[in-house]
């Protein structure tokens, strides 16, 4: 019988770069500035980390990606590499370390710095190796796409009613991000352009893509009382509620059971994290959350296959509203990956930061001069949820992070 | 008695209409069109859409050999027949071979076909002749040059066509000719290969076949030529004796001279129409003739069913855009891709997969029947079962010949290549399995989930002086 990380860690600090295309600075300058955050926020010093767990999906080898710049002498540090889940899994990992009684203080961060590379996609994964010995290979766009070219015919959308409901996902998103100062893209962008912007993989055009951008994120965890004695007389720590890992076998471009409609491999670490925090009815319960949408297809999908949409009914939610920043179930509060921006190692990390600024009522810290609040009313538990690589053969994190007693 | 007992043919989807290269250039009016082989296409893939035509009713493992013949193989040292032999599945032990660098290369290859089967050494040999040569910008083997592919099934007994006789002639008369420099046909003045070579030569080789066979032009059905332009073609059916009447349609105004594929595709045109008990002469051209005449049996009416010729000339879409031909040509320079290449593609990893890979084998579960296409990029070979999850009980399953329905697709505008979109898209299976292949030859406005889609083999890149070739899916059009 599988045990529940539920209530046994929390989170005791939390730290994030201002990701983007950051000319200025290299892959140790944003790690340095997300762990010297987070030890500030958590009240410790860089000696008093114990463990460590650095994810990184092309940014570094081995823990020394970190130990080097921190200057951290001889702790045990693991490299994490889970695609677009590496951050989260970084976490995950050292959430596990501190529950089974090994540490009381551990590090967990993630950064990536892509913007070297001269190319405005990812480099992994869209050029052949050696050993490609045949098949097509392309940038992710296409693959996502994939599931928007289905989902519109499976559910009778047509081409308009489709690109309408998914740009109303990334319109939402860049009003988030628009209030975020710390966000990639801070621009407010009316509905109309991003419908006919230039297409990248049909029907996906600009603005249903996310950015790649550089970036680092990081939490202190702890256990629950070491976590309360360090925030006495700051915000709440933040405890751990689920942290679920789901791996597909990557069959569903070979098997014809993926319907190329949803991901059911989503379903099933959603079900797992649900269990594990106690959750029966993610729609009504959940305050909030962070999703995947490095494409704004794979967030409306993953709506569905958190069980926060009907099967087949995203479309009604998306449209009324139901996931904005006042709706019922806001995503994206901080713009997520397509406006707060997308390093993919250091993406799950950035989600929980959000999280973890928004349940201790701080989010409006990084509001932007003259705009509206950003800060959910009254939260208690967050979700966030990572895609890494693609719809049909992807490593799923979802975990969910709430207040004592949530 | 040695004959064909099968044949096919591949003619490229898209005609470039000469128009549309004269007003690129300035110029006005042209005649025609020409079929031009994909930016994906070669004499390697054409091949073998004809050797798939022409095997519709043959077990590819029964065949002993493929000969491949054209001018413009694409390798010089690597056997370019056993490329095409490996894609359409033939055994390991098939005695494959290049007959390359001569116009005459299609009749050279079936004349050595004849006579392996006729000694009894092969049973059974699949010809193929495809080509595509190019003409320079703005010249007129521009114009004059189309891209296409044909082949025939030779084998022993119940032929469909008999092939009584043949007279050649050698002679190395340079009136075109490409060196290992050249991309292009070089020519000497033309009225000297007019008069020296073309309008003298083949008669020479037409007269001796029928002096040998003693049958006079009256016996003959349909004439198939070699040559350049119509006009040409009439003048020289002419001083052969024959009427304009006899001439078979050698299909230049609408897909160009196809080279040395050009003899074999007008023999199957004429076969499609042939009767039984008619005789057809062919005569090819090229440092000499070969003349051959063939008589068709009443077994030419059990394969009939074929794209051929006829059926090919209504599969086309039109070019009409130069820019895009030049592009598919390398013959424009383009900026760099804002994507660094690849590593080049490992011969190792390619031999590791070629069995499976090059004729498109999954397999199927030997416990639970589920047919699996397993293509991960640097394998196609699974080991445990998608459904049942057995462990290594597989017997070898192919794809190639099946059609499917597209379960999802997108246009990829972002991976660039030569000729974007990429239409990625996957493909169930009839019968079961799927898998994810370009879609080529397809409108990006035309393509919807559901859809029907066949295999289509084809060149996906070019790293260190190798293609690495794989199958794409395109349209069902008939």
């Amino acid at each position: 019988m599988p045990g529940s990380i539920k209530d046994r860690v929390a989170i005791a600090g939390m730290g994030c770069t201002h990701f983007g295309e950051r000319w200025d600075a290299n892959t140790a300058d944003l790690l340095v500035d997300a762990a010297y955050q987070a030890f500030e926020d958590a009240g410790i010093e860089p000696g008093d980390v114990q463990a460590a767990w650095v994810g990184t999906q092309n940014s570094g080898m081995t823990g020394m990606t970190l130990s080097e710049p921190l200057r951290l002498p001889y702790i045990p540090i693991t490299r994490v590499e889970n695609a677009c889940a590496t951050a989260s899994d970084a976490f995950r990992n050292a959430s596990y370390a501190v529950a089974a009684g090994i540490y009381d203080i551990v590090l967990a961060i993630g950064v990536d710095k892509f913007k070297d590379s001269g190319i405005s996609g990812l480099t992994d994964g869209s050029t052949p190796g050696p050993s490609h010995a045949m098949g097509s290979v392309g940038m992710p766009p296409r693959s996502f796409a994939m599931l928007a070219t289905t989902y519109f015919a499976r559910y009778g959308l047509s081409y308009e009613e489709g690109k309408h409901m998914i740009c109303r996902v990334s319109w939402k998103s860049h009003v988030n991000g628009a209030r975020n100062r710390n966000a990639h893209f801070q621009r407010e962008v009316p509905l109309e352009t991003m419908i006919n912007a230039p297409m990248i993989a049909w029907p996906l055009g600009l603005y249903d893509c996310c950015g790649v951008s550089d970036g680092s994120a990081a939490a202190i965890i702890t256990t629950p009382e070491i976590a309360k004695s360090l925030r006495k007389g700051k915000e709440p720590p933040v405890f751990v509620k689920a942290v679920q890992i789901a791996m597909s076998p990557r069959d569903g471009n070979y098997n014809a059971k993926f319907d190329y409609t949803h991901v059911e491999t989503t379903v099933r670490a959603a079900s797992a994290a649900y269990k594990e925090a106690g959750i029966t009815n993610p729609r009504e319960q959940i305050s909030m959350a962070e999703a995947h949408d490095c494409f704004s297809i794979t967030e409306a999908v993953t709506m569905e296959d958190l069980g926060f949409s009907p099967r087949g009914k995203v479309r009604d939610d998306i449209e009324s509203g139901f996931f904005d920043l006042d709706g019922k179930l806001p995503i994206q509060t901080d713009g997520g990956l397509k406006c707060f921006g997308h390093p993919v190692g250091a993406s799950g990390i950035r989600m929980l930061y959000e999280m973890y600024l928004q349940l201790q009522g701080r989010a409006d810290k990084l509001l932007n001069p003259g705009m509206p609040s950003r800060q959910v009313k009254n939260p208690k538990l967050g979700l966030t949820h990572n895609l890494g690589g693609r719809p049909d053969g992807c490593a799923i994190f979802v975990g969910i992070i709430g207040l004592e007693g949530a | 008695m040695a004959g064909i007992v099968s044949y096919g043919a591949y003619m490229p989807y898209y005609r470039l209409p000469r128009n549309v290269i004269n007003a690129a250039w300035g110029r006005g009016g042209g005649r025609g069109e020409k079929a031009v082989a994909g930016f994906d296409e070669d004499s390697i893939t054409m091949s073998v859409a004809a050797g798939l035509d022409c095997l519709k009713e043959t077990d590819p493992k029964t065949v002993d050999a493929l000969f491949l013949a054209t001018t413009t193989a694409p390798y010089k040292e690597r056997n370019n027949s056993t490329i095409v032999a490996t894609a359409l599945d033939f055994r390991r032990d098939a005695r494959n071979a290049d007959f390359a660098n001569c116009l005459r290369a299609g009749t050279a290859a079936l004349f050595s076909a004849l006579d392996a089967v006729k000694a009894g050494s092969l049973k059974s040999v699949v010809v193929t002749a495809a080509d595509m040569r190019l003409g320079g910008a703005a010249g007129e083997d521009e114009q004059a040059l189309g891209d296409g592919a044909a082949a025939l099934l030779i084998g022993d007994g119940r032929v469909a066509v008999e092939i009584e006789g043949s007279y050649t002639l050698s002679d190395d008369l340079v009136d075109y000719w490409r060196s290992h420099e050249d991309n292009f046909v070089r020519h000497w003045e033309d009225r000297f290969g007019r008069d020296a070579g073309y309008m003298k030569i083949p008669v020479e080789a037409a007269k001796g076949v029928m002096a040998k066979l003693n049958i006079t032009q009256k016996d003959i059905a349909k004439l198939c030529l070699y040559g350049a332009n119509v006009r040409a073609q009439q003048t020289l059916a002419k001083r052969m004796g024959f009427e304009d009447s006899q001439i078979q349609n050698p299909l230049l105004d609408i897909v160009g001279n196809t080279g040395a594929a050009q003899p074999l595709m007008t023999l199957v045109a004429a076969l499609e129409e042939a009767k039984a008990g008619d005789r057809i002469l062919l005569v090819s051209y090229g440092n000499g003739s070969d003349a051959i005449v063939f008589k068709v049996t009443p077994e030419i009416e059990k394969i009939r069913d074929r794209r051929g010729i006829k059926r090919h000339l209504e599969i086309k879409r039109t070019l009409d855009n130069y820019g895009r031909y030049l592009r598919w040509r390398n013959m424009v320079s383009l900026p760099p891709f804002n994507v660094p290449p690849g590593a080049p593609a490992s011969p190792a990893a390619q031999w590791r997969e070629h069995s499976s890979a090059l004729p498109l084998y999954g397999v199927k579960c030997k416990k639970c029947g589920t047919p699996q296409l397993f293509l991960s990029g640097s394998s196609t070979r699974a080991h445990v079962c998608v459904e049942c999850l057995a462990k290594d009980e597989f017997e070898p399953y192919r794809f190639a010949d099946k059609r499917g329905k597209v379960a999802s697709f997108s246009h990829d505008y972002l991976t660039g290549g030569i000729d974007p979109p990429v239409t990625a898209t996957v493909v169930d299976f009839e019968g079961g399995g799927r898998g994810e292949f370009d879609m080529v030859d397809r409108q990006p406005d035309e393509c919807k989930v559901g859809m029907e889609v066949e295999m289509t083999f084809r060149k996906m890149r070019y790293t260190y002086g190798t293609h690495t070739y794989f199958w794409k899916c395109k349209p069902v059009r008939d």
